[in-house]
């Protein structure tokens, strides 16, 4: 058979039309440059046919009133109160998120709606309007009951109002710091290509910490890393 | 419904496209030899923009990277998990082993650690040292110069140690330690606990002209798109494509069973198309299995003929027995030297730089076999679930946990990257009781019989899981912080994770000089059909505290040149 025949790849099976497309020779990137366009190119972030469908049909679906995603929205500002520069939980689309996952995950979602029920029904017992409508200190006074949780009983032996608060704070903050506006605010510097080199310097000095200078020996020197590697026959590295 | 019967036929057809399946199509291909590769996933090439996860935000998903279609959280390049729609599994007698199945072209090595470790010849033959499990019929001499060739080929990086349960290969150089990895060190040694630099297979220099240089994002878990990583498609099957390899590539294929003559001899393949839900023959003369150690088992099982009644390779009842998993044991620290960060991007590669290979004598303890510590921490990406208890830590400064407002802010930037975990990975003994097989009363939505599990741990992995436990606290006291959560008792196993859940279940066609105790040969052949091969994790008969997949490797190279040989001698 002559090896030096031109690829003879074809692709079988179920979805050969579809994949003629890309096959083997994606035009995908090949350095660290490319890949930070490619990746800011799409928003499909990777999904599968069946994936993307499961998110229309989330999106399409309507979880909370109006009003309930309004008394999201203030309750989500009272957990995590915006700040400069980096904005707060509305910037961050925490509502939309919330509203989101509670489709999501469904589990959650007789905490999510019982609990703002619980909201306004202790709003409108104790002050005689709904939670939103309250002012700051009234919302402050009812939220003072329920946000702490006693660590040493499971989360969903506790009062439904507490695990509500928890389950709230819980998606707000998680929701704020995964956001553009979140992860700039945490100062999180990573998801780029870049060459790491270890710790900086002053990191160091500041944790009182050091390189052994016996395992830098075994550590890349980051000025090789694009001469190919070759080694002699004890496995010493030559480049 | 009549079976579509294809007129080619193949010199070999390999079922799956992992490290077993990439690594023979390679070698089988580049010899000259027609191959198909029968695949039950999509085609899958990390660098096609719209299957890329790599570098994408968790804001760009309306989820934040929940787990809800991806088990390990939807960035995760695996299309799969431990449950998949219509391919049910069952258990038997109370067990509780779970089977993570990756269907794509590449198949789990898209999304796995890269741990990258050699089997050492203690590892061959340690039934030689404790009585237990059995000794391979092969040692570590006869498999060093595939280990050699698979670390050039594909890179890895590490040191050389001279540690003779660790043996040295040819490495690429290693990723300076993390900050946290430095705590790490001083607190292991503080106990006398080795810490060296990890083994893993990314490129951290440039190994070929095909692929690229780690850009050290950390997400080696998503597939890396300039192939910096080694996933089976991007590292060996595309290249050998290249190279003019005669590769026939069938996705989305599920294979049923492997087809026999009147002699007994394989012929072929029966597969089912998933898009058209039709079954399909493909005719080759050499059938290699690299479906995954269970998925073989089950293949196998289901491959019953007048001359198979048993299922194909199964005379001696040993097909799907001795599977076994990796212990898997962890714990969670507080590290409060390592609040109130300075922030900088320290994401390197996707995993550790630094790991503690087993380092004491079983002699001395009360139970069998080693593990070896896998570290995390960091300051890494936020994504779902990060900030749900945004400040637990105060517990262990007396101040109330929860509350909200400003305060929160301060919370998450005080701790983040304070903590600090291990995963304990280590050998489980092999035994004949813990097996799977066919369960005659289910099927999956193809109507291929389904597997059902038997699998109980021992006690040497219980109490293996137990010295994980007090190992791992004893570090991190070393550290100078607190164990997070109450260590799990006797009652919860001391925390020993599920079978399977550690995703190295090996076993099922175990190989030996024995017909009547193995399935395959020292060559990976089956010994009652000499044209059926399986290079995946099955023809394992022990596990090692190593992780599988360099050995699957090694064994599939291995495996490949032998069939190519006795091709030439024409004695198959």
């Amino acid at each position: 058979m002559d090896r030096r025949k031109s690829i003879q790849t074809i692709i079988l099976g179920a979805g050969a039309s579809a994949l003629a497309f890309h096959g083997c020779k994606t035009d995908g990137p090949d350095t660290a440059k490319e890949a930070v366009a490619a990746a800011e190119n799409t928003h499909y972030f990777g999904r599968t046919p069946e994936e993307l469908e499961l998110i229309e049909k989330l999106n399409a679906e309507q979880l909370f009133t109006e009003h309930e995603m309004e008394t999201i929205a203030v309750l989500s500002t009272i957990i995590l109160p915006p700040k400069e520069p980096n904005g707060g939980p509305i910037e961050a689309e925490v509502p939309e998120f919330i509203e989101f996952m509670g489709k999501d995950i469904p589990e959650l979602q007789l905490t999510l709606k019982g609990g703002l029920m619980w909201l306004d029904h202790k709003s409108n017992t104790d002050f005689g309007t709904e939670f939103k409508l309250a002012t700051l200190d009234q919302q402050k006074q009812i939220l003072d009951t329920i946000c702490y949780h006693d660590i040493e009983k499971p989360l969903d032996v506790q009062p439904l109002e507490i695990q509500f608060f928890y389950l709230m704070r819980g998606l707000t903050v998680c929701g704020y710091y995964s956001s553009k506006v979140g992860i700039a605010e945490l100062g999180y510097k990573g998801n780029t290509p870049n060459v790491w080199d270890g710790v900086p310097d002053d990191v160091l000095a500041q944790h009182g910490v050091s390189y052994d200078p016996e395992w830098v020996a075994k550590c890349i020197d980051q000025s090789t890393r694009n001469e190919i590697a070759t080694w002699d026959e004890n496995g010493n590295l030559l480049t | 419904m009549q079976i579509k019967e294809s007129s080619t036929i193949y010199d070999v057809i390999i079922v799956g496209s992992g490290a077993g399946g990439g690594m023979a199509t390679k070698v089988l291909s580049e010899a000259g030899l027609k191959v198909a590769v029968v695949e039950a996933g999509p085609f899958f090439d990390p660098k096609n923009p719209e299957q890329i996860t790599q570098l994408k935000w968790p804001y760009e998903s309306p989820r934040r990277g929940a787990s809800t279609t991806r088990a390990f959280g939807e960035f995760d390049a695996a299309y799969g998990g431990w449950e998949i729609e219509g391919e049910p599994y069952t258990q038997k007698n109370g067990s509780k082993f779970s089977w993570f199945r990756s269907r794509m072209l590449g198949g789990r090595t898209n999304h796995w650690g890269r741990i990258s470790l050699r089997f050492s010849q203690r590892d061959f033959k340690h039934k030689d040292i404790d009585g237990l499990g059995e000794n391979w019929p092969i040692g570590y001499e006869d498999v060093k110069p595939y280990y050699d060739k698979v670390d050039k080929l594909i890179g890895v990086f590490g040191s050389k140690e001279g540690l003779e349960n660790e043996p040295d290969g040819f490495f690429l150089p290693a990723p300076k330690p993390r900050l946290h990895e430095l705590y790490y060190i001083d607190g292991a040694r503080k106990s006398n606990i080795p810490v060296i630099p990890s083994r893993m297979s990314m490129v951290t220099k440039k190994i070929n002209n095909d692929r690229g240089v780690c850009f050290y994002c950390g997400q080696c878990g998503r597939s890396c798109q300039i192939y910096a990583d080694f996933s089976a498609g991007s590292c060996l099957i595309f290249p050998a494509q290249k190279n003019g390899g005669q590769i026939d590539l069938f996705v989305n294929a599920m294979v049923r069973e492997v087809t026999t003559n009147d002699e007994g001899k394989a012929t072929g393949v029966l597969y089912i198309n998933k898009e058209d839900r039709k079954e399909y023959g493909l005719k080759g003369k050499i059938v290699v299995l690299a479906a995954s150690a269970c998925s073989t088992a089950r293949i196998l099982l289901n491959s019953k003929s007048k001359q198979h009644p048993a299922g194909l390779g199964n005379s001696s009842g040993v097909v799907g027995k001795y599977l076994h998993d990796s212990t898997g044991g962890g714990m969670t620290g507080f590290v409060p030297e390592l609040m109130n960060r300075k922030t900088y991007n320290e994401d390197g590669v996707g995993g550790m730089h630094v790991y503690t290979p087993w380092w004491l004598d079983n002699k001395k303890l009360d139970f069998a076999r080693g593990y070896h510590i896998e570290i995390w921490g960091g300051m890494g990406m936020p994504s779902y679930g990060f900030g749900f208890n945004p400040n637990a830590m105060n517990e262990f400064f007396g101040e109330k946990v929860g509350g909200y407002g400003n305060v929160l802010r301060e919370d998450v930037k005080k701790y983040y990257g304070a903590m600090i975990g291990f995963a304990g990975r280590g050998e489980s003994i092999a035994m004949e009781s813990n097996y799977c097989e066919i369960d005659p009363g289910k099927v999956d939505e193809f109507g291929i019989p389904v597997l059902r599990f038997n699998y109980q741990w021992s006690d040497h992995e219980r109490l293996q899981a137990k010295h994980m436990q007090e190992t791992f606290s004893e570090i991190i006291h070393n550290m100078g912080g607190q164990v997070i959560g109450k260590p799990a008792g006797k009652d919860r196993d001391y925390g020993l994770l599920n079978p399977g859940e550690i995703i190295h279940e090996v076993g099922t066609t175990r190989m030996g000089d024995n017909p009547r105790t193995s399935v395959v040969n020292k060559w990976e052949q089956m010994h009652d059909v000499d044209n059926v091969f399986i290079v995946d994790a099955g023809p394992f008969v022990s596990q090692a505290d190593k992780n599988p997949t360099w050995t699957i490797l090694a064994l599939a190279w291995r495996t490949s040149d032998y069939i190519v040989e006795q091709l030439k001698k024409q004695n198959i």
